[in-house]
């Protein structure tokens, strides 16, 4: 069972009180009737499926409810940061080369 | 006393017999024997027969790693456990056990005609033998496998025993109590830290128990091992014994499982057998040992061949000589101390046959003062003996060639190719293994966890470099820990020390086409098979684990992996680690169901929504379903009534008067605040802005795929706040997507969603005199202004409430809200008042057939993801003048506004018949097979008000279809149907306005 950090709680908790909510940065666009039918296709369906570095979105269903994200490798498991949302994706590299 | 238990001898208790019972008859053993020690005590070799081929095996391990003797434990009523091993099963008085896989007896068994049939079983059996012909399948092949293969019968009972469930955060956690874990222990517990240590046996020592020859620390080994422990516990260490780590998950999260109460001549009533304890370690320390590996030759799986290794452990622990004149096989030094301590006990060994030409010299020279023949170079070539090996055939082998056999006549012969460490947890992080081409074997690499790896578990050997290895892996997690601790000097005297090579196959002058040179003794895989899954194709080991079973079993391959690797690389002409190492998974050794359910079992799987009205429906005889997670009353028959004549009477007095029904479970949302009406308009696609308060409307909600996802009445309370209700079922999953939507795309607007479905019981009236009934008990309700979609929050029967005129039937009808603890007070004040009005309770089956006689949907039932609001007739919940809502852009997709969707229509079958739900409709019956589907029933039911079947279906192009015949093939005959309107009952609505 992973653990998880839930950036407005403040606190790493066990991964039953979360719950995955899909890939992060994926904003609604403003006026749906202006996209293409093929634009609009991809807003709905397609996603990176990424084989390693993921940003997604979760909830603390059973603590704040509030949606966050999170970068996390799909190779490991691995959370690598979580973050409101809203905020925009980490800069990753900057944060390895500090470790 | 049986001659092969030597007095005094081991960690038994001589002085405490223990009968218990082995295929009927009774055998005596010692407490602190487990049943193979007790067995071969007893001189019982044979214990079981295979898996495929039905051959005679006994023991040939000491440990959870033992493939053969697997027996049937009986602890009373509903408590037979199969598939038990017998090397690690504690004896305990009266233990009735019996073996697996012979009929009609152990010692004569006709399946082991299977044996004879070997080119029938062979590698890929599953995929070639029994394809032809097809029509053989049914009646010859598969009830022969089913009777002739699997591993034992599964219990036919509930398992009537509790299993507990514990959590435990812990500093260091350390797997494996042998020497390498308990030096780690004792440098980690002087820092202060938090330890634990764990072990799979029934006491700490691992090895140790085994090998007692040795001095440590000034003390011999046992003694060594008693005032360590003290230490241990005295300075507050967890000791954990018979608990097995089986999981080794992320983040230093370990499963144990440990086994309490089946060692014990008479449990305590309420104890749990066993307890899953789920640890998160700061730190862990992997000390699990090695096992050791067979060698691969003819007849290897004759019982009396078993592991050297665990022939000095039944000596040396149970006090058990497994052999009067037991021959020794090896390819590695740590057999020979096996000779000796049998030799020294009394055993006269045959002969040490060793493959090696050369070996050490102060070993040849301590086996030639005990008169032991020492056969250097030479090779087993077969071994002879129906039910117990007799004799091995033994060559000389020089430069690969393999010279004349001899016979060696023997009653046991103890084998060992080596050691593999057990890295199973460590492979279960996914931690990378490296090969070591010195000792031919995987060695952990890279760790993933925060953990150490100790002792014989990476590859060490020999007392002293584990004690030593195991403190500094202790000093490591300690300075992880940001503690601090000292090295602690062990010293070890006499140790044995030891090396080995590695074989595939042992060289034979035989043909190795014929050979039974087992490698997964459990799942009975051969040399031969796995050599023939190369050749047959196979090139990853995973494919070649598949072919032929290798390492499939409940073992996990811990004897047979690295043997397979060895044989399967060099049929592939390559090196091991090109071939790679098939996957470790969770469990490390076969856990009862039991310990993984826990406490959450029976009434605790899931736990029982029920409304507060439930009460009344129990003690009125309501039978229930579940629904969601709720409890609901299905339909509340009389004396006599069958469902049928129960639901058929309960929609036909709602019709006729009026009906009551519980609608607690309704899902309710309060969407508040002063952006609440765009909000609804952003998600519903029904406008909002225009909906006064007091007013209620029909909510769609869709998915922004523009599917369906829920739907409900929708009251506006005021002018910024709304009562939404949901689905039953949809509840969470509708605030969930509500949240998703108002934080993470629109948080500009100022709501606020609060689930209200347990604040409020509503009950539902429905029929001609609902309004009748009703009126007398309402307060603050102007009636003149409150027609049908209507709400108020006003008092009914005095009671503080929110009063909805909408209707699920087609009738006059309301729902009652009121707060969750007057519901069953509001449930009986309307009975009473309903009493001169015949007043009828109907459950949720009436409730489907009256709202389905109207053509209401349940969405879940008549739609399935796939329906968009034309394809379910519901256009006009859609507000077409808001530029947006959540779905609207996908209304106008190209496969949505595609000619040929499934839409949904109303069926009736022209010989006024009952269609099955779920059956599949076609157009033209007479089309050969497999028939085109062009949809399929969605609800159907009696209707008592229509006087005949009414069902409703998806059928492509149904709303342009009108009329047209569908048919509807099922087992007994096709179906007609013609379609219609979904609206079967009052299609102009005249009820609703009574
Ligand atoms: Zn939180």
């Amino acid at each position: 069972m992973l653990l998880i950090h839930c950036p407005y709680c403040d606190e790493t908790l066990p991964e039953l009180e979360f719950a995955y909510a899909g890939e992060a940065h994926i904003a609604r666009p403003v006026d749906p009737s202006a996209l293409s039918d093929e634009e609009w296709r991809d807003f709905l369906f397609i996603r990176t499926n990424a084989r390693g570095t993921h940003f997604e979105r979760w909830r603390h269903i059973h603590g704040c409810a509030r949606f966050f994200n999170a970068a996390r490798d799909t190779v490991t498991d691995r959370f690598l940061v979580t973050y409101k949302a809203g905020e925009s994706r980490p800069d990753l590299t900057v944060k390895e080369s500090a470790e | 006393m049986s001659r092969y238990r030597i007095p005094g001898h081991g960690r038994v208790d001589h002085g405490a017999p223990v009968s218990f019972i082995f295929d009927g008859k009774t055998y005596q053993g010692l407490r602190g024997d487990t049943v193979a020690s007790a067995l071969l005590a007893n001189g019982v070799h044979l214990m079981g027969r295979s898996f495929k081929y039905h051959r005679p095996r006994g023991t040939v391990t000491a440990g959870s790693e033992e493939p053969n003797a697997l027996i049937g434990t009986s602890r009373g009523p509903g408590r037979f456990e199969p598939n038990t091993r017998a090397t690690v099963q504690e004896l305990r008085k009266g233990l009735v056990t019996e073996s697996q896989n012979k009929w009609p007896r152990l010692s004569f068994d006709i399946g082991a005609i299977n044996d004879r049939a070997y080119m029938l079983f062979s590698a890929g059996f599953y995929y070639k033998t029994f394809m032809w012909p097809k029509s053989f399948w049914d009646k010859v092949y598969e009830p022969f496998i089913r009777s002739a293969a699997g591993l034992g019968k599964s219990p036919t009972e509930n398992d009537p025993d509790r299993y507990a469930a514990r959590y435990l955060h812990t500093d260091l956690l350390i797997v494996g109590g042998g020497p390498a874990g308990i030096a780690s222990a004792l440098v980690a517990a002087k820092s202060g830290a938090r330890v634990v240590l764990v072990d799979e046996n029934p006491e700490m020592g691992g090895a140790l128990l085994s090998d007692p020859s040795v001095m440590i620390d000034g003390a011999p080994a046992w003694e060594w091992l008693d005032t360590s422990l003290t230490e241990l516990r005295a300075a507050g260490v967890r000791l954990m014994t018979r608990t097995t780590a089986i999981g080794y998950y992320h983040q230093n999260f370990v499963g144990l499982c440990e086994r309490l109460t089946d060692h014990l001549d008479t449990p305590p009533a309420d104890a749990p057998r066993e307890r899953m304890w789920r640890v998160r370690a700061d730190q862990v320390v992997l000390a699990q040992g090695a096992l050791e590996k067979p060698l691969v030759f003819d007849g290897n799986d004759r019982p009396g061949v078993m592991l050297a290794g665990s022939a000095q452990t039944y000596l040396n622990r149970y006090g058990v000589r497994v052999g009067d004149n037991p021959a020794v096989l090896t390819c590695h030094d740590s057999a020979y101390h096996a000779a000796f301590d049998l030799a020294d006990a009394g055993s006269r060994i045959a002969a040490i046959i060793d493959t090696r030409r050369d070996v050490r010299p102060d070993l040849t020279d301590a086996a030639a003062q005990r008169g032991i023949r020492v056969m250097q170079g030479h090779t087993a070539t077969g071994t002879k003996g129906r039910l117990r090996i007799k004799s091995v055939r033994v060559n000389p082998v020089q430069d690969d060639a393999v010279g004349k056999p001899v016979e060696i006549a023997c009653d046991a012969l103890l084998m060992s190719g080596g050691w593999t460490p057990s890295l199973h947890l460590f492979s279960h992080t996914k931690g990378s293994l490296a090969w070591d081409a010195d000792s031919n074997t995987f060695l952990p690499d890279r760790r993933t966890e925060a953990c150490q790896i100790a002792g014989a578990g990476r590859g060490l050997w020999g007392f002293g470099p584990v004690l030593e290895d195991g403190v500094n892996a202790g000093l490591a997690a300690i300075e992880a820990l940001s503690r601090s601790g000292n090295p602690r000097d062990l010293p070890v005297q006499n140790d044995r020390l030891g090396t080995g090579v590695s074989h595939t196959e042992l060289p034979t002058d035989l043909s190795a086409g014929k050979a039974k040179a087992f490698v997964d003794f459990q799942n009975d895989v051969t040399a031969k098979d796995l050599r023939l899954a190369v050749r047959e194709g196979m090139r990853s080991i995973e494919h070649v684990k598949r072919y032929t079973t290798n390492g499939m079993a409940t073992d996990q391959g811990k004897m047979s992996n690295i043997n397979g690797l060895m044989i399967a690389a060099d049929a592939l002409a390559k090196q091991p680690p090109q071939v790679g190492l098939t996957t470790f998974r969770p469990p490390y050794t076969p856990t009862s169901f039991g310990a993984f359910a826990g406490y959450l079992r029976g009434q605790t799987f899931q736990l029982t929504r029920t409304t507060p009205i439930d009460p009344w429906a129990e003690a009125n005889g309501a039978v229930f379903e579940p629904v969601a997670q709720w409890r609901r009353g299905w339909y509340f028959p009389k004396p006599g009534e069958d469902m049928h004549a129960a639901v058929a009477r309960e929609c036909r007095a709602t019709r006729a008067s009026v009906g009551i029904f519980d609608a607690s479970t309704l899902g309710k949302i309060e969407v508040a605040g002063p952006d609440a009406v765009e909000f609804m308009n952003r998600m519903y696609t029904n406008p909002w802005t225009k909906l006064a308060p007091g007013r209620c409307r029909y909510g769609l909600l869709l998915g922004e795929d523009g599917f369906i996802r829920d739907d409900g009445v929708i009251g506006r309370l005021s002018s910024d706040l709304f009562h939404v209700t949901t689905t039953t079922g949809g509840a969470a999953r509708v605030l969930n997507m509500m949240e998703d939507y108002l934080q993470t795309e629109w948080p500009d607007l100022n709501v606020w969603l609060t689930s209200t479905t347990e604040q409020w019981a509503t009950v539902a009236l429905n029929g001609p005199n609902a309004l009748a009934l009703l009126k007398p008990l309402v307060e603050g309700v102007d009636w003149d202004d409150f027609p049908h979609m209507s709400v108020a929050e006003c008092s009914v029967a005095g009671l503080p409430a929110r009063l909805f005129r909408l209707s699920f039937t087609g009738e006059v009808g309301f729902e009652v809200n009121v707060p969750a603890r007057h519901g069953l007070a509001l449930w009986t004040a309307l009975i009473e008042a309903g009493k001169p009005y015949d007043i009828c309770p109907y459950g949720t089956e009436a409730m489907h057939v009256l709202r389905a006689e109207k053509g209401y949907i349940i969405v879940g039932q008549d739609t399935d993801g796939t329906v968009t609001p034309q394809d379910a007739g519901l256009d006009w919940a859609i507000g077409k003048a808001k530029p947006d809502f959540v779905g609207k852009r996908s209304l106008s997709r190209p496969d949505i506004v595609a000619k040929g969707r499934k839409q949904l229509v109303g069926l009736l079958t022209e010989d006024g018949s009952k269609l099955e739900e779920g059956a599949q409709i076609v157009l033209d019956p007479n089309q050969p097979l497999p028939m085109k589907m062009v949809g399929h029933v969605t609800s159907s039911y009696d209707s008592a008000a229509l006087g005949h079947p009414i069902a409703m279906a998806v059928i492509e192009g149904g709303h342009d279809r009108m009329g047209e015949v569908v048919h509807i093939p099922m087992p007994d005959g096709v179906r007609r149907a013609r379609i219609t309107s979904t609206v079967f009952y009052d299609p102009t609505g005249e009820r609703l306005k009574a």
